[in-house]
């Protein structure tokens, strides 16, 4: 279950606990074999246990196939087992003796984008498919711009099917080359080529005789190399308060403090911090660990800090550092995916959620619509409908301390919410959609859009 | 060919890099806090297994020093293990936590439910659960289901919306996106509350072992006078075994799973601490419920059914 070979020792328990976590994407449509990829990658890193291969077995045989169809591991509700298609967001789980993995699989259909920007809303990787015998087409280009808009930190593409194209290297290279000027020119930060074929297992998990030409990691050894944790020394720290903590007993009379998940940065003992909205600074006199004082604690860490002064701060308030707190502004522009079956319109009365904030909030302005295959803008077109990608403004109803998206992931998005029935209507990032090598014109220029 | 274990020296040894047990404990420990700042009557499915124990343990972790804000409620099978129900009660007692306890035996004493032929009383489990639900005007329930348990709960959210007769449609589940939960609800619903979604069984032993958490002896190996039943060892008792044919014998077991003892299998095992279970659970071919719950081998649909239902 957590190694990529039979064990023959078994690992100590120090060793199954001495692993980081990765959480990643898949993006690719079924004939991309992305569910083939999936499956491989469970089976190979032996993370498919006997009954679950048994029960796949015996169900591709109810159909009919004569081999175990891996695509049924990762099929979940009887309406997609009818009709053969993924309509959500699955997560598998895998582990080898390096990392726990957590994997969003997200279909790759044109009419699935929010779920691929849900499941890139959460991930430090994105696996982008594409068969060799294609190269980069539309949906290629769509699954590319959804990881750039997300700032997913690395993007493998996986070139699939080289087994149909002869294993060649030049098929392989005219690929990698257009995707990654593609996704530079997104602003993808780092992007790595993997030539792949999922269903006979070449570079996946183990290094395939068939392609001596390629030099570089297999798919799964790339997944267990890959940075998860970031340069924290260059981010703005930030910690949304969820929740104030007041003991009042006998122990613990004058306790209070102040618990949330970091979402940005470091916070240490002795740091200056103002609290927003309200601008009111103070020092962090303590923090605790889930129950163990430190002097340091970092993102992604729940803890709890103790001010020095009695300051009034309760939930939805953000700590940040006194020399670097952002902006409070009640008029927010962002680029942003409709994910509700119900259109968002000018003038749509919404609730916002921003950190641990909720507030009421209306959609001024939609200027524009973006077709993600060829980025082609499209100016006021009025409303939003289900898997839309495009700028709006809203204005808030109170003051909200936002980052740009670009800068902090956390602190930088926002979800609207429908007040009447609390349907989750639109994903938001705060600033500039995609990260751009030149600067990007004033938004009011409504003549095409710029990188 | 290539290797790149040299990249992999920089990665882990990043002064900021967080194990994967720090990082679902973190996770986990945010949604916690998240409920307790936006509903008004949370509660904890509190069965004494070991999921609902590390949901409790980590309940505590984030609200230390103060007490947790939520109360228990198990929905009692009238078919459970008697030193779990000894260790539920007195973890209760000692963290001064309130319990309520939804009972199945009550509603067939009254002739609300039946008793199905096999004996088997997990489906039973949904309407006390939903009744009390109802009655008790909960908002959020916390469950320690995992999506890596089953094929339908890897489409589960963290904040699973129930309507007012708590049926899960698959449909009107809202995307989540990153850490920003959506609780909103109107009155008569709740939302099914799942902080341990991205563990995996191995996870939770494993962060069981880190912990130091007291699990019910049941947990580890012991000799039990058990039969077979559909490939699994089952613990004779009034609940309805052995029948004809069935015979009773002593074996070393432990249990990986506890639910009900009339669909809760034994695996055969010499393993007396945690480390030894660990061991034994990261060398094993079969997942738990494929190993020791029959409730889920029934059909390709049925959790997906059950769950619509308003099971946990």
């Amino acid at each position: 279950m957590t190694s990529t070979t039979e064990p023959t020792e078994p690992l100590s328990v120090d060793q199954l606990s001495a692993t980081t976590l990765l959480r990643f994407a898949t993006a690719g449509s079924v004939d991309d074999g992305k569910s083939t990829l999936v499956g491989r990658l469970l089976h190979d890193s032996k993370s498919i246990l006997t009954d679950q291969l048994e029960a796949v077995e015996r169900a591709s045989a109810s159909r009919g196939q004569d081999t175990p169809d891996l695509a049924l591991l990762t099929d979940g509700l009887r309406a997609e087992r009818e009709q053969g298609i993924t309509i959500d967001v699955a997560y598998r789980y895998f582990a080898t003796a390096r990392r726990r993995f957590i994997l969003a699989d997200t279909p790759g259909h044109v009419q699935y984008t929010r779920n691929m920007v849900t499941g890139a809303s959460t991930a430090d990787l994105a696996v982008v498919l594409v068969d060799a015998r294609n190269g980069v087409i539309e949906q290629t280009r769509r699954h590319a711009a959804v990881a750039a808009l997300l700032r997913v930190p690395h993007v493998v593409l996986a070139v699939n099917k080289m087994d149909l194209v002869e294993y060649k290297e030049s098929v392989f290279a005219a690929i990698a080359e257009e995707f990654t000027a593609y996704a530079s020119e997104l602003g993808v930060p780092e992007i790595t080529a993997i030539p792949i074929s999922a269903l006979a297992g070449d570079n996946v998990v183990d290094p395939s005789a068939n392609m001596d030409w390629y030099g570089g990691p297999t798919v799964l050894e790339h997944l267990e190399t890959v940075p998860v944790s970031h340069d924290l020394a260059h981010c703005h720290a930030r910690l949304p308060v969820q929740y104030v903590i007041r003991p009042q007993t006998a122990e613990h009379p004058d306790y209070r403090g102040y618990a949330g998940q970091i979402a940005a940065g470091t916070f240490r003992v002795g740091d200056s911090v103002t609290v927003l909205p309200s601008g009111r600074t103070t020092k962090v006199a303590g923090i605790d660990l889930l129950g163990k004082p430190v002097n340091i604690a970092w993102t992604p860490q729940s803890v709890t800090l103790l001010l020095e002064d009695d300051l009034d701060v309760s939930r939805g308030d953000l700590l940040v550092p006194s020399k670097d707190a952002p902006p409070t502004t009640q008029d927010v522009e962002a680029t942003v995916c409709h994910v509700a079956d119900e259109p968002l319109t000018v003038g749509h009365r919404v609730l916002l959620k921003h950190g641990t904030r909720t507030v009421k909030a209306i959609v001024k302005d939609i200027p524009s619509r973006l077709t993600l295959d060829d980025l082609s803008m499209h100016p006021h077109p009025g409303r939003l409908v289900a898997n839309d990608i495009g700028r709006v403004k809203i204005r808030t109803a109170e003051p909200l301390p936002l980052d740009a998206y670009a800068d902090s992931r956390r602190t930088g998005a926002f979800i609207l919410i429908d007040p009447a029935d609390g349907t989750t209507l639109t994903a938001g990032m705060v600033g500039e959609s995609f990260a751009a090598p030149q600067p990007v014109k004033d938004e009011s220029d409504d003549d095409g859009w710029d990188f | 060919m290539t290797t790149v274990a040299s990249v992999s020296e920089e990665t882990e040894s990043s002064p900021y890099a967080l194990s994967h047990l720090d990082a679902l404990e973190s996770e986990a420990v945010h949604i916690f806090r998240e409920v307790a700042g936006e509903f008004e009557r949370p509660v904890i499915l509190f069965s004494g297994g070991k999921d609902s124990i590390v949901m409790l343990h980590l309940a505590l972790k984030a609200f230390a020093p103060a007490a947790v804000p939520f109360t228990l409620l198990h929905v009692d099978t009238g078919h459970n293990f008697p030193e779990v129900l000894e260790y539920r009660d007195r973890t209760v007692e000692r963290h001064g936590l309130r319990l309520h306890v939804a009972s199945v035996q009550d509603y067939i004493d009254r002739g609300v439910l039946r008793e199905r032929p096999d004996g088997t009383r997990n489906p039973l489990q949904t309407l006390p659960l939903t009744e009390r639900i109802q009655s008790e005007r909960f908002d959020a329930v916390f469950g320690g289901g995992r999506r890596d348990e089953e094929k339908a709960r890897a489409k589960e959210r963290v904040f699973s919306l129930r309507d007012e007769f708590s049926q899960w449609d698959p449909r009107r589940q809202r995307p989540e996106l990153w850490q920003l939960y959506n609780g909103r609800h109107a009155p008569g619903e709740h939302v099914r509350v799942f902080p341990l979604s991205n563990w995996t069984e191995l996870d939770v032993w494993q962060y069981i072992a880190r912990e130091g958490v007291e699990l019910p002896d049941i947990y580890f190996a012991h000799e039990r006078e058990v039969f077979q039943r559909s490939n699994m060892w089952l613990t004779a008792g009034e609940w309805g075994g052995p029948k004809d044919g069935e015979t009773v014998e002593k074996r070393l077991v432990r249990y990986r799973t506890v639910g009900d003892m009339s669909c809760t299998g034994a695996v055969d095992s010499e393993a007396t601490t945690l480390d030894a279970v660990i061991t034994e659970i990261a060398a094993s071919r079969l997942t738990e419920r494929g190993a020791t719950r029959a409730d889920d081998k029934m059909s390709e649909a049925a959790m997906e059914d059950r769950k619509r239902e308003g099971y946990f």
